[in-house]
């Protein structure tokens, strides 16, 4: 059972591995979005369930487990949230060649 | 065990220094705002690990779930408080 335990909380490590570096090297804010919003909800729900699996049947292991539940249900929609509010703001997307994508008509960017 | 979880304590700490240039150089206000709930999602494993090294899991758990309140509660006010045209 540690063995397992180990192995699912150096996997959630390594989401957060990837998250964080995605953060610092892509180009844009929507893409940092995208790498930290699905990679840092993965990683938090395996480190919880490898302490989790470490702990055995108590209630501490119960309140991890909810505490897992809570962040899959929240970090999805705090990263919408984020999203929205910088999309409606008007936060100009990374195009290749540096120009926009289309002149301001309509409600978009 | 103990050495282990030190271990992966002390890489997520650098994780979270690593994060910290986002908030604090990261151009506009949004990249501040998605580098702060990114720290706070792995403050809130930090919490965990540094209850289970002290062998009191039972007293830090209710911290990190606090903290998991608070952190969702502070993004969603601040993308609903930030939301208009010009503000980054």
């Amino acid at each position: 059972m540690e063995i397992l335990a180990i192995l699912l909380i150096c996997a959630g490590l390594f989401f957060y591995l990837t998250g964080t570096i995605g953060l610092l090297r892509l180009p844009d804010f929507y893409a940092r979005m995208h790498a930290t919003g699905k990679s840092d909800t993965l990683g938090t729900l395996l480190s919880l369930i490898g302490l989790a699996m470490y702990t055995g049947l108590s209630l501490t292991s119960i309140k991890i487990l909810f505490i897992a539940i809570f962040v899959f249900l929240t970090s999805p929609t705090a990263t919408h949230a984020i999203l929205r509010a910088a999309f409606d703001s008007k936060v100009p997307p990374w195009t290749k060649d540096g120009k926009p994508l289309r002149e301001g008509k309509g409600k978009g960017i | 065990m103990e050495s282990f979880f030190i271990t992966i304590s002390i890489i997520l700490g650098l994780f979270v220094l690593l994060c910290l240039y986002r908030v604090v150089f990261g151009p506009g206000l949004f990249n501040r705002l998605v580098g702060a709930s990114v720290i706070g999602t792995k403050t809130l494993t930090l919490l965990l690990l540094i209850g289970f090294i002290y062998r009191r899991p039972d007293m830090f758990i209710d911290i990190s779930l606090v903290y998991a309140l608070l952190n969702f509660i502070v993004t969603i006010a601040a993308a609903k408080y930030f939301q208009r045209k010009g503000a980054f």
